[in-house]
């Protein structure tokens, strides 16, 4: 009984909703039909999926244990591509956050600069970037530092310049009136309320850059990855295995000092 | 030290008119009430006298010197000189008493030593004295989050002070606070002019409070001066000449409190604390004077 | 009251001062031992520098020919395609998914199976994910749909579950007190929790497969990057930079859409 009463006024209050999500359901599957036609997959070779990864996974078991002595250096090496990148992305963001936020832009045409520069990091992948600063250092971790530098600029620079966008200009405005300079203003008048939001987004950047850090030797860009694509190459499953554990240890580690860490800002 | 203001004129993009051309005199130690409907061009006018609002018209000297003639370093110098009180007290609130102070001294140290938080100790003694003046004593580690809205505002009034300013601007000093704050507010305002030998000018749209703490009133009308006086000189029919605009005390409109166009955030209402009736006169005339 | 000048030091966050100065000392000395595993030298960075404005200068304008322009079109549209497909079945795989990853629902060796599934594919990126999924598949953009589902079921499955854990109890009950089965009471007492953010999750995780599968060609897995990276081996530049800006452009469009269609939702 109530249960009818549940439905009906659930469907009076949402009829156009619903009527939305039909269609939105209906395109998507139309969308999916005429995408698997475009792609001409046929459905044999999608029967074989589930046997061939069933297959890999059941040649990775044991892990190789051993092998973790060898995949201890490239470890470092991507912790420290991820906290290099991330120091100079921060340092880079800060500017440009000032450049991409209308209230502190000097002018329209620096306020489309920053705007620009926060499209481009934030469109072109990590290993993208990766490719182009291979060919300019070669490779090495170099250029997986500068890689994840230039990914993370854009991620920080819009989320600060949206932070600044909502500061309280009033406080800006008092330490103005005391005859502050520029950069006095931003150290007393904009700093201390983007602070919080500054920490918070740096670790948390942090934490995805280490994730990123760890693909970027499948294009010689240093880090782990170089590890994991030479076992994948020798089909050394077990190898593999292992590099893939230590890389999960490593991601949730950072996962949590992250979480930690901007708890303890506020 | 006199602030001089000569046919002053803002007129914002939008097309409002809020001030059209105001001429001032402010000196000695004297306190001057400005006082006016909301939208009267009260609070674009202090904002005009150290540029936070860039005027459209008209000179601002301070002892002769042309505010509205300086570049920025020039401009900046200047500001050391005029300390500034707002409404919502403008406080760094993440930072504490103490640099919000020290806020006032940034003018004279370089970008480095603020940075550092490296003050010259006589500017921290002169802090900590003038904390203890406005009754702050021992809080200086205190953020101001922390603090009630009396409290923020003594460390708004700190700040201007320990600036040395030459001249204080005061921007509704009261209308966040409840009425019996607002007048150890303004007690306070009235006695450091009198001790520091500096000019006050402050908005208020209390009128009870202007007439009860300032020396002078000057009423803003529309952008104009439409009366300058004594409190004693303030009668109900200059009232009504501020807030109506010259209407005839009987033609009372229901709500001519309210000026033509909402341009100035900071007269966001003149009725607030029952101290201003609806038809913008004070309810309450105190029969003594001024102070 | 003043007979001498007092002194004031800002009151520091870390307790002691000693331990302000040891953690800044400790963050300085960790980023100079991360600068030098991942080998700055003024020099290679001055020479960077130098030829990273030759790249520039190669990129700039950007052309393809109309072989190469016809090429990017086909690729992009098998990227889409893959996005699309993607979504639709990770989307259909994270629902239960999620229901067995939510702790008020599931019992708890189940919880903690899904809940490992997940934390597994949040940690790996998605190019470690094509990598392995290729060698198991082979090339192509199955390669790619398989590594894309696998990344939306993390992603998917997380934030509902979490829904899920946060519904209301209370009506659910009330809905299973009236009688219904436990079908009936997932779809009355569950399911009409959860639609409305549901809607926008689906969005945006499509938003992040674009992305997604514009890169995973990179390692095999179809789509774009299969043409970006053949670019970049042969050093054409200016091709590189058409394909770069393809990929901005439908990235930014898929962004708009994305952000158009959530604000219309929510």
């Amino acid at each position: 009984m109530s249960e009818v009463d549940v439905s009906t006024t659930w469907r009076r209050f949402d009829r156009r909703r619903r009527i939305g999500r039909f269609v939105g359901v209906l395109g998507a599957l139309v969308v999916f039909l005429a995408s698997w036609r475009y792609l001409d997959m046929g459905i044999t070779n999608v029967e074989t999926v589930p046997r061939e990864i069933n297959d890999l996974l059941t040649r990775m078991y044991p892990p190789d244990v051993a092998y973790t002595v060898e995949i201890v250096e490239p470890l470092i090496e991507t912790l420290h591509i991820a906290a290099l990148g991330t120091a100079g992305a921060v340092v880079l963001a800060v500017p440009v956050a000032l450049l991409a936020a209308e209230n502190t832009t000097p002018n329209a045409a620096t306020y489309w600069l920053g705007k620009l520069i926060v499209t481009v990091s934030r469109s072109v992948n990590t290993i993208i970037w990766a490719l182009i600063f291979v060919v300019v250092f070669g490779s090495g971790p170099l250029a997986g530092a500068v890689a994840i530098a230039f990914r993370s600029v854009g991620f920080l620079g819009k989320l600060l310049g949206e932070e600044i966008e909502e500061i309280d200009f009033g406080q800006v405005e008092a330490v103005r009136a005391a005859g502050a300079s520029s950069v006095q203003v931003l150290l007393y008048g904009i700093l201390p309320q983007v602070k919080p939001a500054l920490v918070g987004l740096s670790v948390y950047r942090w934490d995805i850059n280490v994730r990123d850090s760890t693909i970027l030797g499948f294009v010689g860009a240093g880090g782990i990855g170089v590890q994991l694509f030479r076992a994948v190459n020798a089909f050394a499953w077990q190898s593999v295995a292992m590099i893939l554990i230590v890389i999960l240890g490593v991601v949730l580690a950072s996962e949590g000092i992250s979480a930690y860490a901007r708890r303890l800002v506020r | 030290m006199t602030l001089d203001v000569t046919d002053l004129r803002k007129t914002y993009p939008t097309g409002d008119e809020a001030l059209n051309g105001v001429d001032l005199s402010v000196g000695g130690s004297e306190t001057t009430a400005m006082i006016g409907p909301s939208g009267a061009g009260k609070s674009t006018f202090i904002r005009c006298v150290n540029r936070l609002t860039e005027p459209t018209g008209g000179t601002v000297e301070i002892d002769g010197t042309d505010l509205t003639a300086l570049d920025d370093d020039g401009l900046r110098e200047a500001r050391r000189d005029i300390g500034m009180i707002f409404q919502e007290y403008n406080l760094v609130e993440r930072l504490t008493v103490m640099e919000n102070v020290l806020t006032g001294r940034l003018g004279y140290v370089s970008a480095w030593r603020a940075f550092r938080r490296s003050f010259p100790p006589e500017d921290i003694e002169r802090a900590y004295e003038i904390l203890e003046t406005v009754g702050l004593d021992d809080m200086e580690n205190k953020r101001v989050d922390e603090l009630s809205g009396g409290q923020r505002q003594r460390v708004g009034i700190a700040r201007a002070v320990v600036q040395q300013p030459k001249i204080l601007l005061v921007d509704e000093p009261t209308s966040s606070l409840d009425p019996e704050t607002s007048n150890t507010v303004m007690r306070l305002l009235t006695e450091i002019a009198a001790e520091r030998e500096v000019p006050v000018l402050i908005n208020i749209h209390e009128v009870d409070l202007a007439v009860e703490h300032a020396d002078r009133i000057v009423g803003l009308h529309d952008g104009e001066v439409v009366f300058e006086g004594s409190a004693d000189e303030l009668g109900d029919d200059t009232l009504d000449r501020v807030y109506r605009g010259g209407d005839p005390p009987e033609s009372r409109a229901p709500n001519a409190s309210e000026g033509p166009a909402d341009d100035d955030a900071a007269d966001e209402s003149v009725v607030r604390n029952g101290v201003v009736s609806a038809d913008g006169r004070a309810s309450e005339r105190p029969t003594s004077g001024g102070s | 009251m003043a007979a001498e000048q007092r002194t004031w030091r800002r009151p520091t966050a870390f307790g002691r001062r000693e331990f302000k100065w040891a953690a800044y000392v400790g963050l300085v000395a960790f980023f100079l031992w991360s600068a030098l595993g991942v080998g700055v030298d003024p020099a290679r960075i001055a020479q960077g520098i130098g030829r990273g404005l030759t790249l520039l200068g190669d990129f700039f304008p950007p052309e393809a020919t109309p072989r190469q322009a016809q090429r990017i079109v086909d690729k992009m549209v098998e990227s889409v395609a893959m996005a699309m497909i993607s979504t639709v079945t990770g989307i259909l795989i994270s629902v239960p998914v999620a229901f067995m990853a939510a702790e008020n629902l599931s019992p708890k060796p189940l919880y903690y199976l899904n809940r490992g599934f997940i934390s597994l594919s949040r940690a790996l990126n998605a190019i470690i994910v094509a990598i392995l999924v290729v060698k198991a598949v082979g090339l192509g953009p199955l390669a790619g749909i398989i590594t894309i589902t696998f990344k939306t079921v993390g992603f998917f499955a997380k934030l509902l579950a979490e829904d899920l854990e946060d519904i209301d109890m209370g009506s659910v009950d009330a809905v299973r007190a009236a009688g219904a089965s436990p079908v009936q009471t997932l779809l009355y007492g569950v399911v009409p929790q959860i639609i409305p953010r549901f809607a926008g999750l689906s969005v945006y995780r499509w938003d992040i497969n674009i992305r997604t599968s514009t890169v995973v060609g990179i390692v095999g897995a179809g789509g774009i990057g299969s043409v970006l990276l053949t670019a970049f081996n042969r050093y054409s530049y200016q091709y590189v930079s058409a394909i770069l800006v393809a990929i901005i452009a439908v990235v930014l469009v898929a962004e708009g859409v994305s952000a158009v269609v959530r604000r219309r939702y929510q």
